[in-house]
């Protein structure tokens, strides 16, 4: 008690004769601390700032050509002399003929439309064939296949032109690089150009690129992020319909009516611990679980569903406990209270307060599926896949399908430039999807969050 | 209530699964990512002009696709593994065992490996066996003794390529490419350096010496790439001094990032590789369940139209691509026609 006094009269002693406005040494020093301090945080932040707008900025320069594409305007003569020799009209007939058969009809719509143009060129119609894309035979095989009536008329359609063709209209490919190139010549271009002036060349927005199948090595021009999209959808369905229930009731038990003792504990650290566990983990377990053992088909989004699921589990019982603890005690107290059972105080008073969060942690949950996927590569969702358009429920979950991420990863790996460029064109899906998902997560926060 | 209906629509999705597993009625492919290219095409041909789903193609590798392919019969094993080298006798037994007893082999054209660099690095323009052999070597005969590889430059190993250091980027051994590379190259250099007689000299066993031969060193100027060869393309733009291994298709696509050199004097594209002038060539396979023939519908058509003229002929979409066409097509043809399996050849 001396010893106090004596040392704080000393204190006094010191720093008598100075105003406390006038700053002394030791002050200046833990003020230029904390000036130090908050300029290490302003660096941090803005060198965290300067490289997500990095990142952005490269994202949408790359990925925004993605959305658009170069289209060539045809008359195409179906002429029945090829596709229904017999003049029979029978539409199983003119199924027979493949899509090889179209292919001279489509060089003679080409050689129309260069010579329209009165450009002068040496290329001959089977070489200029390729400045379109080889899937123009099967789009307008399609297009015969529905209405077998046409056979015999010309039709105007729009064609999409070959990946270099279109690649040299973004700025992709030049003319250097072609002399190099065997696919498209420079001559090829001289055309191309005067197409444009012609108006039969033209850029606009592909809706293909975002509803579309994936496409063959051969075609990237054709490739479409849409199916691989639907395959996510499914998946997240299958998440959804199960981590939520399970995800919630093994909370509810475990915080509100599971005894505290050991086992617990165990099962309370487990939780945590899986929740850090990496995804790839998961992948080979659904592989020798779900398809192994089980024998789900392999490729399908039920199985990668079920896999995110594992996932996204310890997310949402971890989110959801934290927002069940957060109901004040005094909800529980006051409804037991007035005689409410454990299970109508749960149910009827916790539940519905903590439901902000649940939510919340559920769609970040979500979210993080979405863009997984190190699991999917196991399960045999990576590669040509996403080829067919699921029709129906059961067919969605169980036919074979890829989802965006996967297919965003499969595009990077093709030898073809043009899929490269897909590749960012499908994150700037996936980001869009992303971005939506926890901007709902903020607003039913935002709406719905009660503060004690 | 909620939770009863619940509990039904579990057992109806558990139902409805349970009938699915039983039937499958698109083609699964797994294997080599060389051949995954002209499956796909293949496959997007198949959907477009049949009346069966596309198939699916997965990649992964040759000997991933040939051990899932030997895994077993049944709706849940895959149909058709790819593969960029011949199936091995281990394989075969593994299958076996497995109850994968009937095999078809299909041998569907033939692949450039070529050797390219970047386009604006070093005059990579001709390369010989040896030179490979003698810049990638674990070890190697020295003045009659067997020494680690002391070659840091390009120039050290032959004096007409350029004073650049040795950096190689090699696939990585789950890849089919990497066998051929060590056989057509690695193998081939040896013995025309005379490596190979002095292994011998020095006591080895033939095997010894030839495994020696290919033994690839490891202080890091090679470099497995295990990944696809977009990862080996990634590294030669990030390296001015790097050679890469790649597919000739492959190459194709990126002429404008990539040089290509000869190989023993002769420049690599489909007409050399057809005729066998480029000797760097290997043939690409695909192998089918007979079992799963007539089970899994559309399998019999898939392999007749990947084989056909139209697809895989000289003037093909394959060929377009840069598979080089087989000779001998109408023989795999008909092999794929009658269902001929590979113990009855």
């Amino acid at each position: 008690m001396t010893d106090f006094t004596s040392a704080g009269g000393e204190a006094v002693e010191l720093r008598r004769g100075q105003s406390l406005l006038t700053v002394d040494r030791k002050t200046r020093r833990r003020n230029a601390a904390e000036g130090r301090f908050k300029v290490y945080g302003l660096i941090a932040i803005s060198i965290a700032l300067v490289m997500l707008v990095i990142l952005l900025v490269t994202i949408v320069v790359r990925g925004i050509p993605a959305f658009t594409q170069t289209f060539v305007s045809l008359d195409v003569p179906l002429r029945a002399e090829v596709l229904d020799p017999d003049g029979t009209g029978d539409p199983e007939v003119i199924r027979g003929v493949m899509t090889f058969g179209y292919a001279p009809l489509i060089e003679e719509a080409l050689a129309d439309a260069v010579a329209e143009t009165g450009v002068q060129t040496e290329i001959d119609a089977a070489a200029l064939v390729q400045m379109l894309s080889s899937g123009v035979a099967a789009d307008i095989r399609d297009r015969v296949q529905e209405n077998p009536e046409l056979v015999g008329e010309t039709v105007t359609i729009e064609v999409l032109a070959s990946s270099r063709a279109d690649g040299y209209f973004k700025g992709r490919v030049t003319r250097e690089s072609l002399e190099r190139d065997r696919n498209l010549s420079p001559a090829h271009l001289d055309v191309l150009d005067a197409m444009r002036d012609a108006g039969i060349v033209s850029i606009h927005f592909n809706w293909d690129f975002v509803w579309g199948a994936d496409a063959s090595e051969s075609r990237p021009e054709e490739a479409g992020i849409g199916v691989a999209m639907i395959g996510s959808f499914f998946m997240m369905l299958v998440v959804l319909v199960l981590s939520l229930p399970i995800g919630v009731a093994a909370s509810i038990y475990l915080e509100e009516f599971a005894p505290k003792n050991r086992f617990t504990d165990l099962i309370e650290v487990n939780i945590s611990n899986l929740a850090a566990v990496p995804s790839i983990v998961f992948g080979i377990l659904g592989l020798a679980a779900f398809i192994q053992f089980a024998g789900l088909p392999q490729s399908a989004p039920l199985v990668g569903g079920l896999v995110l699921t594992l996932m996204t589990l310890p997310t949402i019982i971890i989110s959801t406990r934290a927002s069940l603890k957060a109901v004040p005690p005094s909800i529980r107290d006051a409804a037991l209270g007035v005689g409410a059972s454990k299970m109508q105080s749960v149910f009827h008073h916790v539940l519905p307060l903590a439901m902000p969060g649940i939510l919340t942690g559920t769609i970040i949950g979500l979210a993080q599926a979405l863009g997984e996927t190190a699991p999917l590569l196991l399960i045999g969702m990576v590669g040509f896949i996403a080829s067919n358009r699921p029709d129906g429920l059961a067919e969605g979950l169980l036919s074979p399908n890829s989802a965006m991420p996967a297919q965003i990863y499969e595009w990077a790996k093709r030898a073809d430039p043009a899929y490269y460029e897909r590749a960012w064109g499908g994150i700037i899906v996936l980001l869009l999807f992303l971005l939506a998902m926890n901007l709902i997560a903020i607003l039913l926060r935002r709406r719905f969050e009660r503060r004690w | 209530m909620s939770l009863t209906r619940l509990a039904l629509a579990t057992s109806a999705l558990a139902l409805a699964t349970a009938a699915a597993a039983q039937t499958r009625d698109n083609v699964q492919i797994a294997g080599s990512s060389t051949v995954l290219p002209y499956a796909s095409i293949v496959a997007e041909a198949f959907g477009e002009n049949f009346d069966f789903p596309t198939p699916v193609v997965e990649s992964g590798g040759s000997s991933a696709g040939l051990a899932r392919f030997c895994e077993g019969v049944g709706p849940n094993q895959i149909d058709i593994a790819n593969a960029s080298r011949p199936i091995r006798e281990n394989e075969i037994e593994t299958c076996a065992a497995n109850g994968v007893t009937e095999i078809i082999e299909v041998r569907i054209g033939y692949d450039g490996i070529v050797f390219a660099s970047q386009i604006d690095g070093p005059e990579f323009t001709a390369f010989e066996p040896s030179d490979w052999f003698t810049a990638l070597a674990a070890e190697l005969p020295v003045d009659g003794e067997i020494v680690a590889n002391p070659h840091t430059t390009w120039a050290d190993v032959n004096a007409e390529l350029p004073d650049a250091e040795i950096m190689a980027f090699i696939p990585g051994t789950k890849h089919g490419t990497r066998e051929v590379f060590e056989e057509n190259v690695l193998l081939q250099g040896c013995e025309n350096t005379g490596a190979l007689q002095a292994f011998i000299d020095s006591g080895m066993s033939e095997d010894d010496a030839e495994g020696a031969c290919m033994a690839v060193r490891t202080d890091g100027a090679s470099v497995d790439i295990d990944g696809d060869y977009t990862e080996t393309l990634a590294r030669i733009d990030a390296n001015p001094n790097g050679v890469g291994v790649f597919g000739l298709a492959f190459y194709e696509n990126n002429t404008d990032r990539l040089k290509v050199a000869t190989m023993g004097g002769v420049e690599p594209t489909t007409e050399t590789i057809a005729s066998g002038e480029y000797p760097v060539s290997r043939p690409l396979f695909f192998y089918i369940k007979k079992a799963h023939i007539g089970v899994i519908p559309g399998l019999q058509e898939y392999a007749d139209f990947f084989v056909s003229d139209v697809m895989a002929g000289p003037n093909g979409p394959l060929a377009n691509y840069g598979l080089v066409s087989d000779p001998e097509l109408a023989a795999t043809q008909e092999a794929v026609a009658n269902g001929t399996t590979m113990g009855s050849m």
